[in-house]
């Protein structure tokens, strides 16, 4: 990746964290942890790869995103808003009632949000379902599944991706964000996922395995999966969990928990000061 | 009644989605490892490129209808009833229910009806649960040309959809002009002292016990109710307003099903005496389907002893 178009996806990934922060600050609540670890991932697939149209985000041929890990909303809804979906003043209203910007995403509801998703498990398979609609009906535009590494615990996990792979979905890419960390501490702990690249070549996927915090990595790896044929891909992208903001990084307790307004000013002001870094680079 | 046509409404579904194969491009069918029971088998046969065999993974083959659904395609998706609204109710409420996507879940083998495999699979709380989620329309058909109507508005219907078929055959009780519309009961007989209000096979059931009961001198009316949401809430109360005592018959759990909606109807509008027939909040029990019909008392027979109790109790 050239340093310019990776310097631009850095500062809009601070731009999207920062989103996090005040989403979450301002519901009081939320899931601000693997909202970070992923914004990047995101920021790469709505900034630079995925064919979608902010002004139109309905398009028959677009690209389809499917966060089935639901609870990282904060992290989709900040990205959507900086791409120009909704005003990025709707991240203020964040899991208020009858607001576009659900606790979980909400395809009725949000401008952008391909899948309704929030139980954890179901949006593979809602994406293996998009995927199978458009080879059903000659189309050719991909679809990506966002998972949890925590996420692949449920065995709906395992029935979509034995069928993407006997369907030979090749225009899905599933991405697990494993940040290594669930609610009730250490995936390795709770109820260990691992080995995770070993299960998906099990099931017939193609598997890369990336730094999901590293742009070079991201676009390499997604950029590898739209060459493979016959068989879907998944890109595990080892992450940090809170990645951005110091006292949030590699901590479970930020898994589910909204910061104060004395770690809000904090939080923002690591973030602004990375993002006037970047802009004096 | 030796010259009655009997079928069961599983292969009416088979069928119905075969014919309207040739009028929608845009239809999918989905199964799960079941099409031979599901009678799905009859499409996969007509138009095996549309038909989908997601293998025994009823909770993926609803968010696979889903994603078929969110990109604009038109998706039944076909299991036993057991596995479609028992198994995969979180995906059915969260990935169907709550976008309201357009998915129709035709659910066969509902009821004590499935006969001789037992407990585990004769689901008597689909309607139930069902009933709670959102926008569902549940739609419970009587007999094969209820059901073929039934597959056809549900098609057109924007949408969740749950069907609920049996896998016994039951008699023909509907004629060949019979027209169908989602949420509108049907007054299959007038009567004034007792209304019998039934669904699904229970209809045939309630028709005989209202024969019997006019020898007896008891004038019954009978209501079928095949969509029990959006239930005919007017219907229900015009009968119980004019019979002024009620009968609900069902093959599924008392609790919950058309019995709790017409209760809930009448509590809150009219109260009014009324009894509820069907499985009385037990698991089944293996056996023969007509068997099993007489031992959870769903028959004509106790449909019209509970009007009669019923009577008394105005």
């Amino acid at each position: 990746m050239d340093s310019k178009k990776k310097l631009e996806l850095q500062k809009t990934a601070c731009k999207v964290r920062m989103g996090v922060i005040e989403g979450t600050f301002n519901a009081k609540s939320g899931h601000p942890g693997g909202s970070l670890s992923i914004t990047d991932v995101l920021t790469y697939l709505y900034f630079s790869e995925m064919n979608i149209d902010p002004k139109n985000p309905a398009k028959p041929d677009r690209d389809r995103l499917v966060l089935s890990k639901g609870h990282c909303a904060p992290g989709l809804y900040s990205v959507l808003a900086n791409r120009g979906y909704f005003p990025v003043e709707e991240l203020k209203r964040l899991r208020k009632p009858h607001e576009i910007l659900q606790g979980h995403p909400d395809m009725k509801s949000a401008p952008g949000v391909d899948m309704t998703t929030g139980s954890l498990g179901q949006g593979i398979s809602a994406a293996c379902g998009m995927a199978l609609s458009a080879k059903l009906s000659g189309e050719s535009y991909r679809v990506y599944a966002i998972l949890g590494d925590g996420e692949l615990e449920e065995g709906q996990v395992w029935e979509a991706s034995m069928f993407a792979a006997h369907r030979k979905l090749d225009n899905l890419c599933v991405i697990v964000d494993n940040n290594n960390l669930q609610i009730d501490g250490a995936i390795t702990e709770v109820c260990s996922p691992y080995p995770i690249p070993e299960k998906f070549a099990a099931f017939g996927f193609h598997v890369i395995e990336i730094n999901g915090n590293c742009f070079d990595d991201i676009e390499k790896a997604v950029s590898e999966a739209k060459t493979i044929t016959g068989k879907p891909t998944a890109i595990i992208c080892k992450s940090v969990k809170g990645k951005g903001v110091s006292f949030m990084e590699n901590n479970v307790d930020w898994h589910g928990t909204a910061p104060n307004a004395e770690q809000y000013e904090q939080a923002m002001g690591e973030l602004k000061a990375a993002l006037a870094a970047l802009e004096n680079a | 009644m030796a010259d009655v046509i009997k079928k069961a409404t599983r292969d009416s579904y088979g069928e119905a989605l075969a014919e309207l194969s040739d009028t929608m491009p845009n239809l999918f069918v989905l199964d799960a490892d079941l099409a031979k029971a599901t009678k799905t088998i009859t499409f996969k046969k007509k138009c095996p490129e549309r038909f989908v065999d997601c293998g025994i993974a009823e909770s993926n083959m609803m968010g696979i209808a889903a994603g078929l659904a969110a990109t604009g395609k038109v998706v039944f998706a076909s299991t036993f009833a057991m596995f479609a609204a028992g198994r995969a109710f979180d995906q059915v409420r969260n990935s169907i229910g709550y976008p309201h996507l357009n998915v129709k879940i035709g659910a066969t083998h509902a009821g004590i009806s499935v006969g001789e495999d037992g407990a585990t699979h004769q689901c008597n709380e689909d309607i139930a649960l069902m009933r709670t989620i959102p926008g569902m329309v549940i739609i419970n058909p009587a007999d094969d040309i209820e059901a073929k109507a039934a597959v056809k508005a549900a098609a057109q219907y924007k949408g969740p959809v749950y069907l609920r078929f049996g896998r016994l055959a039951v008699p023909v009780v509907n004629s060949e002009n019979y027209q169908f519309e989602i949420g509108k009961g049907v007054t299959l007989k007038d009567g004034k002292d007792v209304t019998i209000i039934a669904t699904g096979l229970m209809v045939s059931e309630a028709l005989k016990a209202a024969e019997a009961l006019t020898t007896e001198g008891i004038s019954a009316r009978v209501i079928n109710i095949h969509t029990i949401k959006p239930i005919d809430k007017e219907l229900v109360i015009k009968a119980a307003k004019e019979t002024g005592a009620i009968v609900t018959a069902e093959e599924h759990n008392i609790i919950g099903g058309l019995g709790g909606a017409v209760a809930e109807i009448l509590s809150e509008n009219c109260p009014t005496p009324m009894i509820r027939v069907g499985v009385n909040d037990e698991f089944g029990t293996s056996g023969a389907a007509t068997e099993l019909l007489k031992l959870y008392g769903l028959s004509a027979e106790n449909i019209a002893n509970k009007a009669k109790e019923v009577i008394k109790k105005k």
